[in-house]
């Protein structure tokens, strides 16, 4: 049996858990203060040799990425922080940077000084004004306590951390796109090569790493890339937020080791809720594709999920019961990317549209048995023909839906309409019924 | 060999080809003729990689030599060639070719297809791709996406969203080209559109200001948004002179030259039963690539407007009246025949072989060198100049010298309003990293979009700062260019200055004027003194050898166009031969008027004009859509062109021998004469111009002595004029073009903060430009430039300088308007 590793989320239920004095009290700031002590290319070794791999979803080893780098030449190279979080069901980012903001500030500073970056950006999803606050609160009182800005912690290392709120484009946590839009442009994708490392924001070297990824970072100084390593699996080492959402008893954030499987999550959290069965999941955000109640014992790991046909994505466990229409669930969600589509590619522009169109048209109950051939299609027609990630990853709900559920979609053609109770799904907390 | 071994090797549908780092895999498949679709691609555009359909198959060898697929498709118009690469297309791979279907179905979805009614339709890549690879039937039944069609994104340029296939075409070349981010995308997703940029959508960004402003009151679009019409894979951007006139199947293209600058711009002449309906830019990668002037695309009505001249006219009894050709060719050789002396005007518009004509009709059948083709401001520096290092020289500097120099400077030469193409080259010059540096009063737009930096210089003070250039730049000018304008004949001194600086450092120098004509002019010889290929009157005998014809010249060189005039008004000269010259583009017009009244003058013009109203004689001639021949750009560089629509105007040469015959003169003026003579002469052996290449003039040794002038100092409520053409004004070549000029940049006037305080006038105020001659009102727009200066446009409605202040360098006076000038 796995258990729980609170670590990011240690402090989390701290009365007053964001102050400064909260973090420096439960031995914060610590690590940076061993790390400025070090060469910088140590801090990279230990990343490297802890296995940490980015927490945004892709799961590009941290270590190697930063020494992509190009030599110093003497001009700028930048550290950018991927805290637009807007996959849907994933949410550790904000609540990370609401209960804990100076953990990031302390991993940003650390990697700062291990990468030579002297200005750094934290471009953060628009919509989250009360995180905004809260994180530009922390890096004045970081500053002001000499964590950041100039000479920080009298080891002569200078720092500017920059915070810049999105404007509500989900394209923008795609790593170009989100630099184009810090760069004041719109935000669309950029052609890789050259990639960040090379040519990032202003082109010149960047590392755009997302909150939970930095948020490790002052763990691993702490206790050693050793230690990080003992946890979670062979290649998927460390621990790592699993947000748990949808219907399930107690949803919320399990900081776990990786390779937990979902039934453990699941009896941490009191299960599905009472008097349902699980019918399909989410193992790391809308975009990967669907698993069932068959998939309850793969590891939560990059490459057991891989395995079972899906990816683990961000850990963003969105649970569905039985009550749940799938054609229904296929539809919200391609509503959301045909309209996130940032429109610069055509697969991505016109075939969001288009399988959007043909959902709620099935959903509607005016389908026909060959819908059900375009949506198959179509999808094919997109995945991997696409500019980004975003269009790649869009139609998998639609193409797993239809795998594991066929059946909802053919009744909605036979019915003329949806079999499904539309309020049974919605959840009722007793406490308030 | 070391060439060869640096070329990298790949093999794309299993053909193995060699070519160079940096390929893209897309023009790498075209060396092997295979053809990749595409859309987005345009090999002069940064890669976008947005529209997905040349998508490929590629591997990569890896470290131990096994080849690596990568995981997805990549767009070909993106990715370069690696060594070792191998490539599938769609021609062998199914998974492409299925993934290109699917594009092109993407792209179908949405669009009308309303190819009946498109301008595009037969010239369309869309088209093209749907009729070979497209389904016959939709499967989508959904309502298409449809928006009000069309947006005017200028008066000249309509945008019908619903076929816009989102490929970026047209903002990229906004952006990149010209800097002229005129067009942008808006929205995202399927809402994604193409749309006017809107200066006021971002607080940070500046409004438009009355500069930025064009006639039609919509911020300024571009001297070059007619290439996005041309550039559009789609019907989206049509031009609203050509929509819904013909299809590509009715027209019958010519390639031609422009005929509005002296960059010889390569274009194809569109027409259909006699008349121009479009002209589209040529590809030429060595003179203007792909590019055109919206002046040289749109500007064609010209050649036939109403007041085009058709039939001979002979002033009888005071009035012009039409005549037969056999007529009014004895009415007009009789009068030159008659007349004590002939003076010849022959205008600064014509092809190297009509320009030869009248060089050698002036030399051998009016035994005259009285002839002087710049019907502009000059100066006689300006005509040594040009006779000693510019005629003759054969090809100078080219537009890949200003493209490879590290260092150009702007002398008398505004790049973008008179220099056409020549400022993308020199924008791509500043891109691959060159320096442009700008002698001029001010910053203008176009020297901003060239991010040159600015000698701040009084018009008429450039001599001494060419004299001390390598001081004020700082630059090894070793391998920099100074391209000298022909407004620089206005500052006294000036030419020898640039003579001294090529001699000093060794730049090298390249003259560009404004006009078509100019170049052609001075190979023909038609200034007084100058003889065809470069000759001068030394070599009279060997002209006289080439053309097996009499040439004997009066002892002292003739007279030139001043001097013409003044003789034609006295009488002392009896007759006038005139060309394209427009009385009001000269200096002298008031004289111009009275020595064509006197004098019999003959006119060889297209359309009527305020010369041929004063004419005894007017043979129409062609214009250059309507004749064969050469242009001479500024490069030195023949540009020969087809004759394009039929017709019965004659060329001047025609023209021309035609008078000779008359007077008896056995003058052979065809083309192919003129060829024969300008091959037989080649470049001048003779020691006073074989130098031809300025850059080779021995340090110290100046060729022309003139010490540097000292300007007088304006006093307050004075200013030294500055002043030039816009490329769009009332230029008579595009006076019939209602559309492209409402898209003309709004006249005003420029002062520097400090000058305008002191006249008491702020930013928008109108300001009184005046000379004892008249006056000029416009609003101003402050700008930072030298002090006590103030910038007019030249030739703008509203701001015709010359006719109106009587000049167009010098003191004016200035003033709040409505109020009494300060005295």
């Amino acid at each position: 049996m796995t258990t729980l590793t609170p670590l990011l989320t240690r402090r989390w239920a701290t009365p007053e858990s964001w102050r400064l004095s909260t973090y420096v009290n439960d031995g914060g700031y610590q690590a940076l203060r061993r790390a400025l002590a070090q060469e910088p290319s140590a801090i990279v070794d230990a990343v490297k040799a802890s296995g940490l791999r980015g927490r945004g979803g892709a799961g590009f080893p941290t270590g190697l990425k930063w020494s992509f780098l190009p030599k110093p030449d003497g001009g700028p190279r930048y550290l950018v922080v991927n805290a637009d979080e807007s996959e849907p069901g994933t949410c550790k980012d904000i609540p990370l940077i609401l209960a804990d903001p100076h953990l990031l500030l302390e991993g940003i500073a650390i990697a700062a000084f291990a990468i030579g970056c002297h200005h750094a950006f934290i471009y953060l999803r628009g919509e989250v004004v009360h995180a905004h606050r809260r994180l530009q609160r922390a890096i004045e009182e970081a500053t002001d306590a000499g964590f950041l800005g100039d000479n920080i912690c009298g080891a002569g290392f200078d720092l500017t951390l920059t915070l810049h709120a999105g404007a509500g484009a989900y394209i923008c946590g795609e790593e170009t796109a989100l630099l184009d839009s810090l760069e004041g442009k719109r935000g669309q994708p950029r052609l890789k090569p050259p990639f960040p490392a090379v040519e990032g924001l202003y082109a010149r070297p960047t590392i755009v790493n997302n909150v939970e990824t930095l948020a490790q970072v002052p763990g691993i100084i702490a206790n050693g890339p050793k230690w990080f390593g003992s946890l979670g699996t062979e290649k998927s080492k460390g621990h790592g937020i699993f947000s748990l959402s949808g219907h399930v008893t107690h949803p919320g954030q399990y900081e776990a080791p990786f390779g937990i499987t979902l039934r453990e999550l699941l009896k941490m959290a009191g299960g599905i809720r009472e008097g349902h069965d699980l019918k399909f999941w989410t193992p790391g955000g809308s975009s990967t594709p669907l698993l069932t109640a068959d998939h309850l014992d793969v590891p939560l790991d990059h490459e057991s999920v891989a395995e079972a046909g899906s990816a683990l994505g961000t850990r963003a466990i969105q649970v569905f019961d039985e009550t749940v229409c799938a054609v229904r669930a296929a539809a919200r969600w391609m509503e959301f990317y045909a309209h996130e589509s940032c429109g610069k590619c055509t697969p991505c522009r016109e075939g969001t549209s288009w399988l959007r169109q043909l959902l709620a048209r099935i959903e509607a109950g005016q389908g026909r048995e060959a819908d059900l051939d375009l949506l198959g299609e179509i999808p094919d027609q997109i995945v991997g023909k696409a500019f980004c990630p975003l269009g790649d990853g869009a139609p998998a709900c639609v193409t797993s839906s239809l795998l594991h559920f066929r059946k909802d979609y053919e009744e909605h053609i036979r019915l003329g309409g949806c079999p499904f109770d539309p309020v049974a799904c919605i959840p009722v907390r007793e406490d308030v019924a | 060999m070391s060439t060869e071994a640096a070329l990298l090797t790949v093999t794309i549908d299993g053909h193995d080809l060699r070519v160079p780092p940096g390929t893209l895999i897309i023009r790498a498949a075209e060396q092997a003729g295979i053809r990749i679709p595409r859309f987005c691609d345009h090999p002069l555009l940064t890669p976008v990689g947005a529209c997905r359909q040349c998508l490929v198959e590629v591997a990569c060898p890896c470290p131990d030599g096994s080849l690596r697929p990568m995981p997805k498709p990549q767009p070909a118009c993106a990715v370069p060639v690696v060594d070792g690469m191998v490539v599938s297309t769609g021609l062998t791979s199914p998974t492409i070719k299925h993934a290109a279907e699917g594009v092109l179905e993407f792209l179908l979805l949405n669009h009308p297809l309303d190819c009946p009614i498109c301008d595009k339709s037969g010239e369309c890549l869309l088209q093209d791709q749907a009729m070979s690879a497209g389904r016959a039937a939709t499967r989508c039944t959904a309502p298409k996406r449809t928006y009000p069609k069309p947006i005017a994104l200028t008066s000249q340029i309509l945008l019908d969203r619903e076929r816009c296939i989102l490929c970026q075409r047209c903002t990229r070349f906004a952006a990149q080209i010209p800097g002229d981010p005129f067009l942008t995308l808006h929205e995202r997703g399927q809402s994604q559109q193409v749309g006017r940029h809107d200066p006021n959508a971002h607080d940070d960004v500046p409004h438009p200001s009355a500069d930025d402003l064009a006639r039609d009151g919509q911020a300024f679009a571009s001297y070059f948004a007619g290439n996005t019409v041309q550039l559009c894979p789609v019907g989206a951007l049509t031009s609203s002179s050509y929509r819904f006139r013909a299809r590509p199947v009715d027209l019958t293209s010519v390639p031609s030259v422009a005929e509005h600058d002296a960059n010889g711009s390569a274009i194809q002449i569109e027409t259909r039963r006699g008349q121009v309906l479009r002209r589209l830019a040529g590809d030429d990668p060595q003179v203007n690539r792909e590019w055109l002037t919206d002046k040289d695309r749109f500007g064609f009505s010209w050649q036939q407007a109403p007041d085009r001249l058709t039939v001979p006219l002979i002033r009888r009894d005071g009035q012009l009246r039409e005549a037969s050709w056999p007529e009014a060719i004895t009415a007009a050789t009789k009068g030159l025949f008659e007349a004590n002396g002939v003076g010849v005007l022959p205008g600064g518009r014509l092809t190297v072989e009509d320009a030869l004509a009248y060089s050698l009709f002036a030399r051998v059948a009016l035994r005259t060198d009285d002839i002087d083709y710049r019907s502009r401001p000059r100066s006689q520096e300006e005509a040594e100049f040009l006779a000693r290092h510019v005629a003759g020289s054969g090809l100078g500097v080219t537009f890949e010298d200003l493209g490879n120099a590290p260092t150009i400077i702007l002398a008398g030469f505004e790049p973008e309003d008179e220099g056409g193409v020549v400022f993308l080259r020199l924008r791509e010059a500043v891109a691959n990293g060159s320096r442009i540096i700008m002698i001029a009063p001010f910053a203008s737009p176009g020297a901003e979009k060239l991010s040159a930096q600015l000698i701040p210089t009084i018009p008429g003070a450039e001599a001494e700062v060419l004299d001390q250039l390598e001081t004020l730049t700082g630059a090894d000018l070793s391998k920099a260019i100074l391209i000298v304008g022909e407004r620089l004949s206005l500052s006294p001194a000036s030419h020898p200055a640039a003579l001294r600086a090529a001699g000093r450092t060794g730049l090298g120098l390249a003259w560009i004027p404004r006009r078509a004509g100019e170049r052609a002019a001075l190979e023909a010889g038609l200034l007084p003194g100058l003889l065809p290929a470069g000759r001068t009157r030394e070599d009279a005998e060997e002209i006289a050898e080439a053309l097996t014809s009499d040439l004997t010249l009066p002892a002292l060189p003739g007279k030139d166009l001043a001097q013409i005039l003044e003789s034609a008004a006295t009488g002392e000269i009896g007759a006038l031969l005139v060309g394209g010259v427009e009385l009001a583009d000269l200096p002298e017009a008031e004289l111009a008027r009275a020595a064509l009244s006197r004098a019999f003058t003959v006119c060889l013009e297209v359309r009527a004009s305020e010369a041929t109203a004063l004419a005894d004689v007017i043979l129409p001639v062609a214009p250059p859509s309507e004749k064969a021949g050469t242009f001479i750009n500024w490069e030195g560089r023949m540009r020969p062109f087809p004759q394009a629509l039929p017709t019965m105007a004659l060329s001047d040469a025609r023209v021309l021998s035609l008078l000779a015959l008359q007077l008896g003169c056995d003058l052979d003026l065809t083309p192919a004469a003129a060829h024969r003579l300008l091959a037989r002469l080649g470049k001048p052996t003779t020691s006073d111009t074989s130098q031809t290449t300025v850059a080779a003039l021995a340090p110290g040794e100046p060729p022309i002595e003139s010490p540097p002038t000292s300007l007088p100092i304006a006093a307050r409520g004075e200013a030294h004029l500055a002043t030039w053409r816009e490329l769009i004004d009332c230029s008579r070549g595009v006076d019939q073009e209602h559309r492209l000029n409402a898209d003309a940049r709004a006249a005003i006037v420029r002062l520097s903060p400090a000058t305008a305080e002191e006249i008491g006038v702020g930013e928008g105020d109108e300001v009184t430009v005046s000379t004892t001659r008249g006056e000029i009102t416009l609003p101003v727009r402050l700008t930072e430039m030298a002090e006590r200066v103030v910038w007019l446009p030249r030739n703008s409605p509203g701001s015709q300088v010359l006719p109106t202040l009587g000049k167009v360098q010098g003191i004016v006076r200035i003033q709040a308007s409505g109020k009494e000038a300060a005295s």
